[in-house]
This record gives structure tokens, sequence and C-alpha cells, in this order.
């Protein structure tokens, strides 16, 4: 049938579809859609990038300007990825830079980033505009004072929670005059203090700038000053938030805070003097974010803080915050969204503050919209959690992080499988759920039998036997990403259910009881599964097939198996059907 | 996935032995189709699901039943389609005590062993018929976790990212019952050592001696070392404080550290809690580069090199 339409008129079309779901199931209708379609995206996301290598990537889509990716498993955030495993962004880079001379955007998310990376970044693309370098890590503040002085169009330098090594804050003085792009700025993680001076004229010079997050070396006596040149500001990031109490300079600060109408979101406030939080209440009924997670606050203050803020929708707050905190909270703030409660002390045997159950069954029962927390306590009951769960069906992320892993429930000393079996009953939107306490397979049964919607779980320390991992691969349908740790989960559940992997991005097991021989057939079985056997305790066949290994990091590819980039302690299948190290 | 659940909350609270629960399936199968039992212990058969493979998200017909991908043991065996999604609703039917007091059985043995591995025929502890390289491990991981107390630090738990832990650690709260509490048990640096193609990172609060942190790394490098550190190691009865470039003797690296200030020290002169508290990173020099630091103590190594 001769297809009379344009593809002028398609590629039109096309263009409105942003999300990749869509413009995946747009290229899957015929062959010259596939074709109209890969030549207009403009922006690619890769979840993992070793799932696809970037030959394929640059051969399908000619014409990116926008590259997201991922790198390292999520459980790196907490060490269990050992140094040196991979996610080098460069290979990236390099070959991007040939194929994309107009590329704008490239936004990496736990990835090895070196000053080469960065350097090659600055010089290639003409039009480069935005960097987001979200926890990454390999390169310096030379790198950044490479994208600072050679990115004549920048306008979002982010690096958020980004371990850079700080060599000097001089990198910010190498943005030159004529650089009056910028939108955003985010130096919160980096250590050493800038030039005050530069840092005044940058923003001065930055009409545009909605978005400031100054690093704890920024002092609060700077921070007037800094604001009055961008009233225009929309997202607030302070330094260190303390000083000597001096009304001159609370007057300063807050007549700054004053005259920007348009502040929605405020973080920072490293070492806090509760003193100046006063300052801002002229902005308070506007912010619809606050993140206090570095600010050590006491309850009251908080409170009197956050009774301010009426329209807030996300609060991340420390623990500090109490019952009675979050009691206020739940008063106050109607359209609360999201929350995460962090730990002040994680790792004190005792708790140092007054911090319950009991405050997130307040916040449940208080705020309709609330659908995502991050709670850090040291102990939950079955009751409280099917309280919440049925105060709150609209939960779409739900992770309870108890500080002592295996703590059942403290009033029955009863595992506490009913009660996340009532959150994943009652929550059916649920999309990702993490656990924590005394669990047995009981609790997995619930899930795979409920959490349809389910995409990403985190488990550890839980369950007793195979069958526990074996609900979840064979109920979870929408299963992506199952990360686990320090679970009896071993071989069979993986065998039985290793089609499923295939569907999903990927799996993390560490501290289970897979064995070497397990993740041989696996990758003999499933050729477009990579089997990484991470382990640090020499080559897996000097030991007994039967052992379990480290960590198994299984997920579905389309680029070679054997990646170049390896390290020693990390094991695939060779192709040559024989699994040997690299 | 359509199986009906049949249980509610309440009667889930009489404490229940997870390893008594059947898996539905299983009991279902069982009941229905006889000769599956024989099959059981070779369902699990790995051309089975290398046949199943398909496009991700892709669901074969015989699916349509809603069971899942992981039923494709089942599902294979069962030749007439609709009977099987009869059959297992109807198996489902059965209340959950029966499922618990029935057969108990899961069918899934790779190597053809019991089918009676995983499910436990009343026995008391699963965990007991796990080989015992598992079960020994699995009590480990127990041990070092039940005693929250202790000093012992789990790796990566709680799970807090590290940029979170280290501005905890310098954090100074400002309530009165909170001043006197230390910062985290944990504390981590990077180590570099040069020529090495990464590095490693570790974690100063699991070690108490400059002994136990020069090992640990002995262990951790000696890939990259071509030459002699462990018979310089053998060699020695104890390690004592200054004796820490000994431990790298014979192969021309000596232990730095960084310190709060920046400056480049070796690793070994000051006490173990003043190191822990200063000491921000660690690098694997050359003996040749590390002349400037301390000029007395590389001429004591060099001269028992």
């Amino acid at each position: 049938m001769a297809y009379s339409f344009p593809e002028e008129v398609l590629e039109h079309v096309f263009s409105f579809l942003s999300s990749d779901r869509d413009r995946n199931a747009v290229s899957l209708v015929c062959k010259s859609w596939y074709d109209i379609e890969r030549w207009c995206r403009r922006r690619i996301f890769v979840g993992n990038c070793y799932a696809v290598s970037p030959e394929i990537v640059i051969r399908r889509f000619p014409e990116l300007r926008a590259v997201e990716m991922k790198g390292k498993p999520h459980f790196a955030d907490f060490n269990l990825v050992p140094e040196g495993w991979g996610a080098y962004a460069y290979p990236w880079i390099a070959a991007m830079e040939e194929a994309y001379p107009f590329l704008e955007e490239i936004k990496l998310k736990r990835m090895v980033v070196t000053d080469e990376s960065l350097e090659l970044i600055s010089k290639s693309y003409k039009s480069f505009k935005v960097l987001v370098l979200t926890s990454c890590e390999g390169f310096t503040t030379d790198g950044l004072a490479s994208i600072a002085a050679n990115c004549r169009h920048l306008r979002e330098l982010d690096l958020r929670e980004s371990e850079v090594e700080d060599l000097s804050g001089h990198w910010l003085s190498h943005f030159p005059d004529s650089c009056t792009s910028l939108v955003s700025l985010n130096m919160s993680c980096l250590g050493s203090e800038v030039s005050f001076c530069a840092l005044e004229r940058l923003v001065a010079r930055s009409p545009n700038l909605r978005t400031l997050r100054l690093n704890r070396a920024v002092p609060l006596e700077r921070l007037a000053n800094l604001i009055r040149r961008a009233p225009q500001l929309v997202e607030l990031g302070t330094g260190a938030y303390s000083a000597e109490i001096r009304s001159d300079t609370f007057s300063n600060l807050a007549d700054a805070f004053s005259a920007c109408k348009q502040l929605k979101a405020l973080s920072g406030f490293w070492d806090v003097v509760p003193s100046y939080l006063p300052a801002m209440y002229s902005v308070c009924s506007g912010i619809t974010s606050l993140n206090l997670s570095y600010a050590a606050i006491p309850s009251s203050d908080l409170v009197k803080l956050i009774s301010q803020c009426q329209n807030l929708q996300r609060l991340w707050v420390l623990d500090y915050i109490e019952d009675s905190g979050l009691d206020a909270l739940a008063a106050s703030c109607k359209d609360l969204q999201e929350l995460r409660v962090f730990p002040s002390d994680p790792f004190g045997a005792e708790p140092n503050v007054s911090l319950t159950e009991q405050g997130l069954v307040s916040v449940s029962e208080g705020c309709p919209k609330l659908e995502s927390v991050l709670y850090f306590c040291r102990q939950m009951s079955n009751a409280a959690l099917i309280a919440i769960a049925k105060n709150r069906p609209n939960f779409i992320r739900f992770r309870l992080c108890i500080i002592d892993p295996q703590a059942p429930d403290y009033l029955t000393l009863e595992p506490l499988d009913a009660g996340f079996g009532a959150i994943v009953e009652k929550c059916k939107e649920l999309r990702r759920l993490s656990m924590t306490g005394l669990l047995t397979d009981r609790v997995f049964k619930y899930i795979g039998s409920h959490a349809k919607k389910l995409e990403m779980l985190s488990i550890a320390f839980a369950g007793d036997s195979d069958l526990g991992l074996h609900h979840v691969l064979s109920g979870c349908d929408s299963l992506r990403k199952l990360e686990i740790r320090d679970c009896p989960f071993g071989d069979k559940a993986l065998l039985a259910n290793a089609a499923k992997l295939e569907t999903m991005r990927s799996l993390w097991m560490s501290s289970c009881s897979v064995s070497f021989g397990a993740c041989k057939l696996l990758a003999q079985k499933m050729p477009r599964l990579n089997v990484e056997v991470i382990d640090e305790r020499g080559p897996p066949d000097s030991r007994p097939e039967g052992c379990s290994v480290e960590r198994a990091y299984v997920y579905r590819t389309v680029a070679s198996r054997q990646r170049l980039d390896m390290p020693d302690f990390v094991w695939t299948h060779d192709e040559d059907s024989s699994l040997r190290y690299s | 996935m359509s199986i009906p659940q049949e249980h509610d909350y309440i009667g889930l609270s009489e404490p229940l032995q997870s390893e008594k629960l059947s898996y539905k399936m299983a009991a279902a199968a069982e009941g229905v189709t006889p000769s599956l039992n024989a099959e059981k212990v070779g369902v699990f058969n790995l051309k089975e699901t290398e046949l199943r493979l398909g496009l991700p998200g892709s669901e074969a017909p015989e699916r349509k039943g809603g069971i899942g991908i992981g039923v494709s043991l089942f599902g294979k065996e069962l030749k007439d389609e609709s009977m099987c999604v009869k059959n297992f609703v109807s198996g489902a039917k059965r209340g959950f005590s029966d499922a618990i007091n029935g057969a108990g059985k899961w069918g899934l043995s790779i190597h053809g062993g019991s089918a009676a591995d995983l499910g436990g025929n009343g026995g008391p502890n699963l965990k007991e018929e796990i080989p015992a390289v598992k079960a020994v491990e699995e009590r480990k991981n127990e041990a070092s976790i039940t005693a929250p107390a202790s000093k012992a630090q789990v790796v990566g738990w709680p799970p807090i990212r590290s940029f979170r832990k280290n501005t905890l650690a310098t954090n100074t709260p400002k309530k009165d019952d909170v001043a006197g509490k230390s910062g985290s048990g944990c504390l981590y640096v990077k180590v570099s050592m040069d020529g090495a193609p990464y590095l490693r990172k570790i974690n100063l609060k699991t070690y108490c001696s400059y002994a136990e942190i020069s090992s640990a790394l002995e262990n951790m490098f000696s890939c990259f070392t071509i030459g002699q550190c462990g018979q310089g190691l053998a060699a020695k009865e104890h390690l004592s404080e200054s004796h820490l470039m000994d431990l790298l003797h014979g192969s021309e690296y000596v232990l730095t550290y960084e310190d709060k200030d920046g400056d480049w020290m070796l690793v070994g002169d000051v006490p173990w809690e003043m190191f822990t508290d200063s000491c921000r990173r660690l690098r694997i020099m050359k003996g040749s580069d590390a002349i400037g630091l301390a000029p007395r103590t590389m001429q004591k190594s060099k001269s028992q090199n």
C-alpha cells in the first residue's frame, strides 16, 4: 500500500511526542515510521550504560541533542559496589563528540567522569547548554574550570551530590564576563571556597538565573548580597546558615529574602543557627519544597518554620523533627506530597530523638496528597503500617528503613509481613518499595500477589528461602529493578525465572546464596542477559561451584557481554561458552 | 497474575511458619494433574525457559491465563491450556489453611534433588535443608547483624549516601543532649596506588591499629605490586606503628595520607586516633616520590631495604 503521507508531516506529528515510551511504540509501527522517528528523535534516556553501546545508539539516532544516562546500580550509593567496577563516561563522551556536534545536554547519574571527559565536552559542542552530574565521581574542580571557561552558552551546571576532588574554588572565576546565560547553578557538594566577588558578579550578570545552590563555604553574611542580585530566583540553596547573632545581619537577610517574590524551593542550611530562620519567614507562604536534611534544628524551631509553609509539597528533614513536629506538619501542610526523614545519628545504638512510627502515622492521616515517603526510624509495628496503608492508599513510593535491619514488630515481636502486606494491598499504584524489619517469605507472597504496578523493589536481610524471590519474580508484572542484599535467596528462584530477568532493567543480589554454577548456567541460557559476578576473593572457579558469589549483577543488554572495561574482580560469560574471567 | 487471594490479614495474624506455606501453584497442580508429580522433579529444566524467551514485555498467548512468566514451568507440561487455567483457578480456591496443611512442596529442584528441598515438610527450620555451605554463611550473616549494639558494622547499613554520612560526621547540632555524641561510625576514605588502574575505598573505623590497616591494604593491592610485599610481611613477628614502612618493605612503596589541611604525610607517625581524625585520603606512593615528606623516616626505611 503506497503510503502517501509525507515524511515531514509525520515528523511534525512525532515532534509532539516527548515520552520515550510513546516514541518507542511509534517506531515499532512499521519500517518507515521507525526510520522517520529515529531521525527526529532528539532526546534519549539510557537507564543502564551497559545495556547498549555508544555505536548502537549513534547508528540508530543520528541527530540527538540530549543524552541522559545512568551507570552504577543504586546500591553503589551504599558502598556495595567496589571501586573500579565501571560506568565510565569517557567512551560515550568520546564517541558522541564526532557524532553529535550539536549536542546540548548531558545528564549522568552514578557514573565515573574524568576531567578529560569534561574538557572534551567543553570543547566539542558549540551550543552546549546543560550538564547535570548526579552522584558522579572521578573529576576535579579543574574539569569544572574547563566547562566554565569554554561553554559559552551554558545554562545549567548541576553537580548534585557528586564526589568532586576539590582542588580549589578558582574554577568559578573561569566563567567569562560574556557568559550571561546561566539558568541553574548547583555547587552544593563542593567543599572549598570560591571567590565571593566572582560569584556575585556571575549572579549579577545572569538575568535568567532561576536556581542557585551554594556550598557550605559561602557564609551567611554573604547570602544577602547574593540574593539581592537575583530577586528572580525560584530555587535557593544557602551555604552555612550560621553567624554571630547580629541585628544588622539579620535585617539585611530578611530584607533580601522579602524581595524574592518567586522563591519556591529552599535547601542548604548547614550549621544552622535557629535564630536566623525567621529571616526567611516572608517567603514561606510561597515555598513548595524545603530541604532541611542537613540542618540540625530542634523540633520547636522546625515547627515554627513549617507552620509558616502552608503550601509545602515536599519536605526533607532530619529526625530532629520528632513525632511532635510531624504532628504539626500534618496539621499545617495539607498539600504535602513527599516526606523524607533522615536519621541524625544512624550509627548510635540508642535513639537520640523521640521519633517513632507514630510520626509517620500522623502524617499519613493528616496529609491527603502524600504519595512519596522515605522514613528512617527505630521501631515499627504492623498496626502502624496497616493504619498508614488504610489512611493513604495513594502511595506511589514507600521506603521504610528501620535502623536495626531485622527488627520485628516492637509490640508483638512478630514479623512485619502483615504490615507491608497491607501497604501493597491497599496502595495499588505503588511503584517503588523498600522494606526493612523482620520479614519472612510471606511478605513476598503478598508482594507478588498485589504489587502489580511495582517497578522497583529493595530488599535487605529478609525472607527465608528461594520461595520469597520466586514470588516476587513471578508475580510483579511491572518489575524493572530489583535489588537484594543479605537474603537467603539463591539459584532455584533465579533460574526458574530466567525469562523474567530479560523483561527487567537489572537485578542486584549481594551476600545472598547465588552460586557461581547458577550464574554460569543463567548466562549460558540467556544470551541477552549479562550476568556479572563481582567477587573480590579471586577467581570464582577457585572455589567449589556451589559456593555463593559475593555479588551478582544481572542486566539485559544488546551490547557485548564482555565489556572492555571490566576490572579483575568481575567475571562474565565468555562467548566461547566456557566461563573465564576477563 | 489473577490468582484470587483468599486470605485476609486478620487470619494471618496467627503465627505461621512460612516454610509450611505451599506455593499455591504446586499445590493446585498436584491435585489436578498427577502426572505432574513425576515431572516435578525435572520440572525445572532450563530447556523450558529457553523456549519461553520473547521480546521484553511480550506475552505468549497461552499465558493469557494471567499466571505470569514464572509459571512456564508448569505451563509447558499441561497440554490443555484452558484446563490449565481453570485448574489453577480452582486450585487457588482452596482455603489458605488447606494450602498450609497440604503437601507443602514446591516442586523446583535444579539438580533433580528431592522436591522437599524447598518445601520443608513441616520441618521447623527450612534453613537446615540448605547445603551446609549456605547454612554457615547465613548464620554468619545473622550473627553479624543480630548484634547491633556491638561494634560490628555492616557494610552499607543503614543505607545512607556517603555525602550525607560525611556531612553528619561534621555536623554540629545545637541540641544539648546530642552535643556529646561523636559522629558517624563510618569513615570512608579513598585509597589510591601509583600505577594501579583504579582505587579502593576503605572504612577507617573498621580498623583499630596501623597493623590492621596495612595488612588490609596489602591484601587489597597485592595484585598490583610486582614486588615482594608478602615476603616482607612474613618475616615480621609483629608490626608496630613505627615500622609501617617495613610492611611494604621490598616493594618500594610507602603509605601516605592527606590530612585535613591538605598536606601529605607519611602514615604511622601520629597516634592512631589522631590519624583517623585527620586522614582524608590515602595514597600508596612509590618510595622515590615520598622523599620530600619526612626525610628522616625515609632514610630509615631505605637503610633497611
